[in-house]
């Protein structure tokens, strides 16, 4: 299994036992086995690599392979208590189509993603090179992700899809930062609703 | 981990039944035949009992060869055996010839005991349901009260799907291979123009061709021409044959020019040297008349709502007869029930034909899916 990661404690925190819940690219299914483990949920993974798949059986976590940049059509409308993207919507190109089936598809969203505007980024940029951390680990001709993003970028986005942000929390090296978090969090973790 | 290996020499069995088993369409068969092999050992509380359920043209023999026929590898060889994807050293698995065929079960080439002759067009249409229900026969028999999984693909996958809602609580996992939870109208009509090139041979006599001597062997042949061409995909014809001539050039004739013609009719002529005329008429109608959302005026998610077991559903990109999204009708339906279900979608070029090959990316899945399973 992969790294535990600290993100998994707060989407957990936001999740009731037995709930039903889809991750989206879903990975190796660590987030999935956590929630199973602490909250009893009933998950299934999307996850269109192969390799990613083949994890996910082996760890014996349900998981349909699916190109979710296609969207979620087969999928019923508010079926699920709780859709996830856990660090993958800056890898997806449909951004709004996506967010608009999460939350067609779940009765909330849980959405995380790394901080562009984070200042050890600014840094880099002022520096004049893209920005290469532990939450943006790869360099830019390798990266998987396609959009850039920041939390007031993403708030401003919520707001015009009139996207309720219900909570939101921003880190830093594992803590939570409350102070200036578009300055300071280097990811972010949002619960989202339907107005 | 061992390199995968054979089974080795292997050898059917045959089991009797006098318990009139009642069918579908109507009737019951007063007594039967059912030809199967087995691999591997049962262990003590027979709870590591996989059934492997066979297509179209399949049989009970799936892995191995028999002592005295060096070429007579099983039909899936390379999924079962010591370190294979359903290795035996965890797992006794079963093959079972289906009601209604020409390898050894009971079938309309057998003798009806009622008459001392060959069944012929007599013998009953037999269904999905009624095959899953000798199976259960069988297994009380082996004294297996539940299978670990129930596997098939196609067709064997249809029969996987309809053990989890015929006996929900004597099935641990089933592998839904290749498979759609009926057939669509484009595959009744390929099986109807099959089904027409047998019946309108002269040799086919109604069904009894077998009191004349004669095989219909050119509808037969027609047949299986037609089925071939829907197991391989576009890119797999194009890659193995394209347009190649045997000649090298166009000598405007009707004998074989393209080498896709050739194929075809050497595949059509061995099988209608092996093949009964009759079990390929009633396996298509089980392939037809299979619709479990049937009962439950088309609801896929309603007829799904009895199964219980983990479920295991795989396709192929580049099959059009089954195509992935026939497999995902089953793997949304399975969702909406809330059971555990996977899928894999698997990336390979060789159509509906892939589910017998040993693609790595297949295997891999299969062999984490059945390593999963606890016996």
């Amino acid at each position: 299994m992969a790294a535990y990661r600290y993100d998994y404690d707060v989407i957990a925190q936001w999740i009731q036992t037995g709930e039903k819940v889809l991750d989206l690219g879903c990975g190796d299914g660590s987030l999935l086995k956590h929630l199973i483990d602490v909250r009893q949920v009933q998950g299934y993974g999307v996850e269109n690599d192969p390799d990613k798949l083949l994890a996910c059986v082996k760890n014996g976590i349900n998981v349909i392979q699916a190109n979710m940049d296609k969207g979620l059509s087969d999928f019923e409308d508010g079926f699920f208590d709780h859709v996830i993207m856990s660090l993958s919507l800056q890898a997806m190109h449909n951004t709004q189509g996506i967010l608009a089936e999460m939350l067609r598809v779940g009765h909330e969203a849980v959405v995380s993603f790394p901080n562009f505007g984070y200042w050890r980024h600014r840094q880099s940029i002022i520096n004049g090179r893209m920005p290469v951390s532990e939450s943006l680990p790869h360099q830019w001709f390798n990266t998987p992700n396609v959009r850039f993003f920041t939390i007031a970028d993403f708030d401003a986005l919520c707001e015009m899809n009139g996207i309720a942000v219900r909570e939101r929390l921003a880190f830093d090296e594992g803590k939570v930062v409350t102070d200036e978090p578009n300055f300071l969090g280097s990811m972010a973790v949002y619960r989202l609703g339907r107005n | 981990m061992i390199q995968p290996q054979s089974v080795g020499i292997v050898a059917p069995q045959t089991a009797h039944f006098e318990t009139p088993l009642p069918l579908r369409s109507g009737g019951t068969l007063p007594s039967y035949d059912l030809v199967y092999e087995t691999y591997g050992t049962l262990n003590a509380d027979a709870s590591n009992a996989v059934l492997v359920c066979h297509a179209l043209s399949g049989s009970h023999h799936v892995a191995g060869r028999y002592a005295d026929e060096p070429d007579s590898l099983g039909w899936w060889d390379n999924l079962v055996g010591p370190g294979k994807p359903l290795d035996t050293r965890k797992f006794f698995v079963i093959g079972v010839n289906n009601l209604g065929s020409c390898y050894g079960s009971s079938g309309p080439g057998s003798i009806n005991p009622a008459t001392g002759k060959p069944w012929g067009a007599a013998f009953p249409f037999v269904t999905v349901e009624d095959w899953v229900d000798t199976q259960a026969r069988l297994a009380d028999r082996l004294g297996i009260k539940r299978f670990a999984a129930v596997v098939g693909g196609s067709l064997g996958g249809m029969q996987a799907l309809s053990w989890t809602l015929q006996y929900p609580d004597r099935v641990g996992h089933a592998a839904v291979i290749a498979s759609a939870p009926k057939l669509s109208a484009q595959n009744i009509a390929f099986n109807e123009v099959a089904r027409q090139a047998i019946l309108t041979d002269p040799d086919f006599h109604g069904g009894n061709f077998y009191d004349h001597g004669v095989v219909p062997v050119r509808g037969l042949k027609l047949a299986r021409m037609i089925g071939h061409i829907t197991y391989l995909s576009d890119d797999s014809m194009g890659e193995k044959f394209g347009r190649s001539l045997r000649h090298g050039k166009a000598v405007y004739s009707y004998d074989v020019e393209f080498e896709i013609e050739s194929y075809l009719r050497y595949q059509g002529d061995k099988f209608a040297g092996y093949f009964d005329a009759n079990t390929y008429l009633l396996t298509t109608k089980a392939l037809d008349y299979y619709d479990p959302a049937f009962a439950h005026g088309g609801n896929l998610s309603a007829a799904l709502a009895k199964a219980e077991a983990d479920f295991l559903v795989v396709s192929f990109t580049t099959d059009w007869r089954f195509s992935p999204s026939r497999s995902r009708e089953i793997v949304y339906a399975l969702l909406h029930n809330q059971r555990n279900v996977s899928y894999a979608e698997i990336d390979c070029a060789a159509g509906h034909d892939s589910f017998l090959l040993d693609e790595p990316q297949y295997h891999a899945v299969l062999t984490a899916w059945f390593d999963r399973i606890k016996v």
